[in-house]
């Protein structure tokens, strides 16, 4: 990539210059277009089937106008020139972005762990669920997995990503209004989503649970981000792209194809939030499980895998093990993984070759997993004592030890004598669990917990004491969850497949209910204690930010360089 | 990465790889190759391959009170508990009943075979209990099966039915593909009403257009329609269409 062109005319170099401020090209457009979509929302709303889908109008107007005003007060209070690209020949980076994702992970968190921690009390006492529309289970599941996976882990892989691709190149973040428009488009649908659910605006397919007009605002702030991201990555004064940003290009470019194939639908019409997807019984099945077991691969493995190989090399002091293992795992993890969806249809409707397809490949997607972890957990080689010191760093690493665990649990679980007996019971549910809690949280948390400082540009965190209490307690909590889950799972597919000696079913379906009880109050109280780890962080979060600042002697910027893979 | 600067020799395999680390846009096409394979593969057989839906009478496409049901049962999110995807395992067949064929949801969208049956499998609930107790187990399902964890939808029975506009999603449907005709998408409204009605004036004609279509006031009040009506006539329906005293399995071997 050239360098900045120093002193070309639209680049400002950081050199105060006389510049006219004139409205930019962006700024105009996007005002223009926020203009456009509050009038067009203002008309839907006006002739709305149903309410819901009126609210829905009217907070995107809402918003849309809010944008407008921001981008033209924004435009009044700056200064003439745009954002230096450098500053005294060092990149100019742009961290306000990451900063918003950071806050919105941490908040929406905790939002989707409590909404977790609601649904579990539900299943252990049901008049928890108050016999109204919008607080009963099947309302609630979406708005917990919507919350954790996509406004948390999104808010995560949307942050983290944007700090990489900046520090990996060397280069400030392309786009002035772009990046806020990616972060906060996306928050935006993140809402959309959960209101809508609460008041029953679904697809009705999991994991793609957004409707129609939802998904269009997604599809163009995913476009927005690849750009982004792939625009920074043009700018990157090394030669080499780096290894965790491979694994960020696989996950955007991935998970937008899964969106667009999955969610292909025709509304009843644009009054109306309800659509039928294109797609129809087995067809359906196996494209929404090609898409849910890619969301999983892609937004749950491929994206933190990106964090991965940037903080823990970062954190331990170490070079990563290995390069030639990144790139076979790499290629290999993406190719793999995209097969393994009908594991989710064994001995259902799907033609047989499917799903044998589907159980070969899940069980050669144990290597190249494998391979990622061993490539996370060796880099710590020469720095192992660390993990008595830094909690921080043990996260981390405890993260990928769950990782591990849990890709070996699912290709076990994907061979189909093995999912006669768990599909459709609460082992799905713990395998889930830990590498939702073990892996994809952990390594976010340990993510955050070295970021908040470096953003924020303070010496430390505010205390490791507390960050090591948030260790131990969500780990308790996730021991508690996850062997809950396996003994209810193995409990109720042993029961449901139980004879007596005259070779009747020994047991009635709600027999076999009311044995999960127990597991289910146990599982919430896990579920509590992994809540209240979150919330210490948060507090530990707060406290290091309110501390004072400290010059920029020990910023990041001032650290050796990652060198770029050779 | 540091271990990337010990010296390796020229074109080996790894150098070659430097290509994609050094154009991203190569990273990109190279990422999208990979990933389309086994997307392409898995998929798009099931469009063109006779064996992937069986050869089987009696699936009909839902009526008009029936599709607003189902569109009621996505509402509220019953697949997040219930499956509705019987497999051949002796246990669910004798549990369930017969396992589910692929064209019995041929034209459900979107599908709901489920993945977790914290409540038991509904793929054919259709005729196993009575209305009474289905309009009860939903208003209150302790009351009829006091272990139940099933949370309370009394307010189904209470909301009238708002499907003014079921025709324009019968219209979407036939545009996949789905048997609705024009005389059906027309008389939608009117079917709607007939099949909640008991003994109804019209109820032949909406027996001649959905053969096997079960016809009476599913919530016991003829005041109006309510979502219940219409939740309850799909559970009715659910797997009742294929006769399997007919259905011949050994015709379907894929």
């Amino acid at each position: 990539m050239p360098q900045a062109a120093m002193g070309a005319a639209p680049d400002p170099v950081g050199v105060p210059r006389q510049i006219q401020k004139s409205l930019t090209f962006g700024e105009g457009g996007l005002a223009a277009t926020f203009v456009l979509l509050a009038l067009s929302s203002l008309t839907v709303a006006s002739g709305a089937e149903t309410a819901a889908y009126a609210f829905h109008a009217y907070l995107t107007a809402l918003a849309s106008i809010a944008a407008v005003f921001v981008i033209i007060n924004h435009h009044v209070e700056r200064p003439a020139a745009l954002p230096a690209r450098e500053i005294d020949g060092r990149p100019n980076y742009n961290f306000g972005p990451v900063k918003f994702a950071t806050v919105a992970a941490v908040f929406w968190g905790i939002a989707g762990f409590l909404v977790g921690v609601i649904i579990a009390f539900q299943l252990a006492f049901p008049a928890l669920n108050f016999d109204l529309p919008w607080t009963a289970f099947g309302r609630l599941r979406p708005l917990h997995t919507s919350a954790v996976i996509f406004a948390f882990g999104g808010n995560v892989l949307i942050g983290t990503s944007f700090y990489v691709v900046q520090r990996t190149c060397h280069a400030r973040l392309v786009g002035y209004l772009a990046p806020w428009f990616v972060v906060l488009g996306y928050n935006f649908f993140i809402v959309v989503a959960g209101t809508g659910y609460l008041l029953g605006i679904t697809q009705g397919k999991e994991y793609a649970e957004p409707e129609w007009y939802a998904d269009l605002w997604l599809t163009v702030v995913w476009v927005t981000y690849l750009m982004v991201f792939l625009g920074t990555i043009w700018r990157r004064r090394e030669p080499h792209i780096y290894v965790a940003n491979w694994f960020y290009l696989a996950f955007i470019v991935t998970i937008a194809v899964l969106h667009l194939g999955n969610n292909a639908a025709v509304p009843v019409s644009i009054y109306s939030p309800k659509s039928y997807i294109v797609w129809s019984g087995v067809q359906d099945a196996m494209v929404q499980w090609w898409y849910g077991h890619n969301a999983v691969g892609f937004f749950l493995t491929a994206g933190f895998l990106a964090i991965m190989y940037y903080f823990i090399p970062k954190r331990a002091e170490r070079p990563v093990y290995s390069y030639r293992l990144s790139i076979v795992h790499f290629w290999a993890l993406i190719f793999i993984y995209i097969w393994a969806g009908p594991h989710h249809l064994h001995y259902t409707a799907l033609p047989d070759w499917a799903q044998t397809l589907g159980m070969t490949f899940s069980i050669i997607l144990w290597m190249p997993s494998w391979g990622g972890m061993i490539n996370g957990l060796m880099t710590l080689s020469g720095a192992w004592d660390k993990l008595r010191t830094d909690p921080v760093l043990r996260m981390l690493v405890v993260s990928v030890a769950f990782y591990g665990m849990s890709t070996f649990e699912g290709p076990m679980m994907s061979v189909k004598s093995v999912n006669s007996l768990s599909h459709y019971t609460d082992w799905t549910i713990g395998h889930v669990h830990s590498g939702a809690l073990g892996w994809v949280a952990y390594i976010s948390f340990g993510a955050i917990y070295c970021l908040v400082p470096w953003l924020w540009n303070r010496r430390q965190l505010y205390s490791l004491k507390l960050v090591n209490w948030h260790f131990w307690i969500s780990t308790l909590g996730i021991v508690f969850y996850i062997s809950a889950m396996w003994v209810a799972g193995i409990l109720q597919g042993l029961m449901w497949r139980a004879y007596t000696s005259l070779g009747f079913l020994e047991y009635s379906f709600i027999e076999t209910v009311e044995a999960m009880h127990p597991f289910y109050v146990i599982r919430a109280i896990g579920g509590v204690l992994f809540l209240v780890g979150a919330l210490i962080m948060a507090f530990n979060l707060w406290m290091t930010v309110r501390s004072p600042d400290v010059e920029a002697a020990v910023s990041p910027a001032q650290n050796p360089a990652l060198l770029p893979a050779e | 990465m540091t271990t990337a600067t010990t010296p390796a020799p020229r074109k080996s395999l790894w150098q070659k790889h430097a290509f994609f680390e050094k154009n991203s846009i190569w990273l990109v096409i190279g990422i999208l190759l990979v990933i389309s394979v086994g997307g392409l593969v898995e998929i798009v057989p099931l469009f063109y391959l006779k064996s992937t839906i069986e050869k089987v009478a009696g699936v009909r496409p839902w009526t008009p009170l029936e599709l607003a049901g189902r569109n009621i049962y996505v509402r509220e999110g019953c697949y997040n508990c219930h499956s509705q995807m019987i497999r051949p395992l002796r246990d669910e067949v004798e549990r369930y009943g017969h396992y589910s064929l692929a064209a019995e949801s041929m034209y459900d969208r979107p599908f709901q075979w489920g993945s977790k049956r914290t409540g038991p499998d509904l793929a054919r609930v259709g005729g196993k209990y009575s209305d009474e107790w289905q309009r009860q187990h939903l208003a209150d399902p302790r009351s009829v099966v006091p272990g139940s964890i099933m949370p309370g939808y009394p307010f189904l029975a209470q909301d009238r039915l708002e499907a003014a506009d079921i025709g324009q999603d019968m219209k979407v449907n036939a545009l996949y593909g789905v048997p609705y005709t024009e005389e059906m998408i027309a008389a939608a409204q009117a079917d709607l009403r007939t099949q909640a009605t008991t003994d109804a004036a019209d109820a032949d004609a909406l027996q001649a257009r959905y053969p096997g279509a079960q016809i009476r006031d599913f919530d016991g009040n003829p005041a109006f329609v309510s979502e219940a009506d219409a939740l309850i006539a799909y559970l009715q329906a659910l797997g009742t269409m294929v006769d399997f005293r007919l259905y011949d399995d050994k015709a379907n071997i894929r």
